[in-house]
């Protein structure tokens, strides 16, 4: 059996996670990721903005920094940008990194800076209770959207694709297999990457979308999702409320810290 | 005999005196976000950050330019942002989350004019209390200011040994004519410098903990990435930096956050001390008006009145106790301020109500000229 607690912190258990919630399996998920990946847990850190998924550094073994609400990806762009050596992934949700968080996303993507960002969307704020959140879908019920969400969602994976992102991908805690391998490309990336992570929150969203078990929420990732290969020979109508899995870009392009570290160097050079 | 070229006095304007006390500091990070009147101090770090290591970016926003100086700094450079105003606003969140973690940082504002977006190219000194009060939650605060390109000079590397010293964020506050005055400056020669760089555990990874009670109630933070591995967070957290909810051990946490420069107050605290001995009339000025109050004491004198000058270069914590000092020997104080009186209401608390308290006040963007000084002074008497 695979030992978890190599890299946990046990005297934070347990957990502040509801039974049922999907972070725990990311939370698995990642630690596997970093097993496979083989890098010393020193030269790790880890950043988290505000929400439930923005605890989980408290619980991992490494160097971890639970920052201001919407604001790890400028702090991390500061500790990577200190001391580029270190590995630095961001640990978000859709509230924390595409609302108040929004424009930081969008800039990391564009100068690619090389972090690893985990955004885990569960269409909701879960933590303050469960009110409507940029990816809730149009006409799902929040506390803030008692009557159907009346405004459309972000496609988070889009969204980083379009603002220059050099590796996005999508994966769900059903497939938590699958979801592993993309944590670990991802931080293998070099450049601004994400994996858009869906975990459900049967507390906040499902209670309120008839899917207040659990199961029922699983049920629903495993039938909504779809792996890329299989998407690409969909049409249209059969893609309607469906989401692509896997792989969306992955790309080599020019990275932020590297640029910088070749400045100072000819700088040097020319003195 | 051939005079040597002093090549360590040159003219500059407050920015880059700013810019340059950064620099012998040894600030290696530098982010920050355009906004007048400050821009000059990230253009001058731009171009001298990279050519000795350290690194400048400019973020898509003030509060995203205030989390890059935390990460940074807590990676083990030391860091900076300048902004004015508005900016300062946007700051102040996470100005709390630094004073909350105890990471060491310089938060440079360029006063100008407001509320909102005021006047972005005249002068003020209406952030002052924004600099003490400006983020939510208690704390201690270390706020200096400056006078002239020399004090900004000066006042810079102070403000990064203070901010090393007590693990916290330290605002320099100047204002829009310090900024952008240019005048001679005269630079110490970089050995003559003292430096203060924060403490580093010399305890083994296993034994430590990152907020582990000290004598002096400041905690030695390991920088990420030296085999210390433990957690940073803006929640009331224990001596391992894990939050808590434990009432004894989150108040304990709060009080520090004060007590820590309660404690410290002698070692802060300075003010510049003109003609007090036997003046009649205190001025208390700070900033570019303590200018005006230095011509203000001497015109004073010329007309046979005993005027003197206290002129703090540490606004917070504020110095109680020296105006209290003074206020036992004078028979009034002029507070002199570019706002409307933020600085005379601590006067008048500090020098309980010993001595009547005049202010003069001027919020238009223009300076306060000696002669006005000298009208109030006339009218204290
Ligand atoms: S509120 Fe939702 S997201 Fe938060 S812990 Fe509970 S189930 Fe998970």
């Amino acid at each position: 059996m695979f030992d978890y607690l190599r890299y946990i912190r046990e005297r934070n258990f347990p957990h502040i996670w509801c039974s049922g919630c999907g972070d725990g399996i990311v939370l698995k998920a990642l630690i596997r990721a970093v097993d496979k990946l083989g890098i010393s847990r020193d030269e790790m850190v880890m950043v988290s903005g505000i929400g439930c998924s923005s605890r989980t550094p408290g619980y991992v073994d490494i160097n971890t920094l639970h920052t201001t609400h919407g604001r790890a990806i400028p702090f991390a762009t500061g500790v990577k940008l200190a001391n580029p050596k270190l590995h630095v992934i961001v640990v978000t949700g859709d509230g924390d990194a595409t609302a108040i968080g929004g424009n930081h996303y969008i800039h990391a993507a564009r100068r690619n800076i090389d972090l690893t960002v985990l955004l885990y969307n569960n269409y909701i704020y879960g933590m303050t209770g469960g009110q409507v959140s940029p990816t809730t879908p149009r006409g799902k019920r929040a506390s803030t959207a008692p009557f159907g969400n009346q405004e459309p969602a972000f496609n988070i994976s889009d969204l980083a694709e379009a603002a220059g992102a050099s590796f996005v991908a999508r994966g769900d805690v059903y497939h938590a297999q699958k979801l592993e391998k993309l944590i670990v490309k991802a931080v293998q990336k070099k450049g601004f990457s994400v994996v858009e992570i869906l975990s459900p929150c049967p507390t906040a969203y499902g209670r309120r979308n008839r899917m207040a078990h659990p199961v029922k929420m699983m049920e629903w990732l495993r039938d909504q999702t779809v792996p890329v290969a299989k998407w690409e020979r969909l049409s249209p109508e059969e893609r309607e409320g469906k989401v692509r899995t896997g792989i969306i870009v992955d790309v080599d392009k020019v990275e932020y810290t590297e640029t910088n570290d070749k400045l100072i160097e000819s700088l040097k050079a020319d003195k | 005999m051939k005079k040597k070229r002093a090549d360590n006095i040159c003219m500059m304007q407050g920015n880059q005196a700013c810019a340059r006390g950064a620099m012998m500091a040894g600030c290696r990070f530098f982010a920050g976000y355009p906004i007048t009147p400050s821009s000059e101090i990230a253009e001058n770090l731009a171009l001298s950050m990279p050519a000795v290591g350290g690194r400048f970016i400019q973020m898509e926003d003030e509060i995203g330019a205030m989390g890059a100086v935390i990460g940074a700094s807590l990676t083990g450079l030391k860091s900076m942002t300048a902004t004015s105003g508005p900016g300062f606003s946007l700051k102040q969140e996470n100005i709390g989350y630094a004073a909350m973690a105890e990471v060491p940082c310089v938060v440079v504002n360029v006063q100008r004019g407001g509320p909102s977006t005021g006047m972005p190219t005249f002068p003020a000194q209406m952030d002052v209390q924004q600099a003490r009060w400006g983020s939510h939650g208690d704390r201690g605060v270390i706020a200096l200011s400056a006078s002239s390109a020399q004090e900004t000079f000066e006042q810079t590397i102070r403000a990064f040994n203070l901010s090393e010293k007590y693990m916290m964020p330290v605002i320099l506050l100047v204002d829009e004519v310090v900024a952008h005055s240019t005048e001679k400056v005269v630079l110490p020669d970089p050995g003559g410098i003292e430096l203060f760089n924060r403490k580093q555990p010399t305890e083994s990874p296993g034994e430590y903990l990152p907020y582990r009670e000290t004598d002096d109630g400041i905690p030695v933070l390991a920088r990420f990435g030296t085999g210390y591995r433990y957690n940073v967070t803006g929640l009331c957290h224990d001596e391992t930096g894990f939050p808590t909810n434990n009432p004894e051990k989150i108040e304990k946490l709060i009080r520090r956050l004060t007590d820590k420069i309660e404690r410290h107050r002698k070692d802060i605290t300075h003010c510049h001390k003109i003609m007090l001995e036997d003046a009649d009339v205190a001025i208390f000025a700070y900033g570019s008006v303590a200018r005006s109050a230095r011509r203000a004491v001497f015109l004073c004198r010329e007309a046979g009145i005993k005027a003197g000058l206290i002129e703090p270069t540490v606004l917070w914590p504020f110095p109680s106790d020296e105006v209290l000092e003074t206020a036992e020997g004078v028979k009034a104080f002029v507070v002199a301020e570019m706002n409307l009186g933020q600085m005379a209401r601590e006067v008048e608390l500090a020098s309980k109500c010993r001595v009547e308290v005049h202010r003069l006040n001027r919020v238009d963007g223009r300076l306060i000229t000696p002669q006005q000084v000298v009208e109030k002074v006339r009218e204290a008497l």
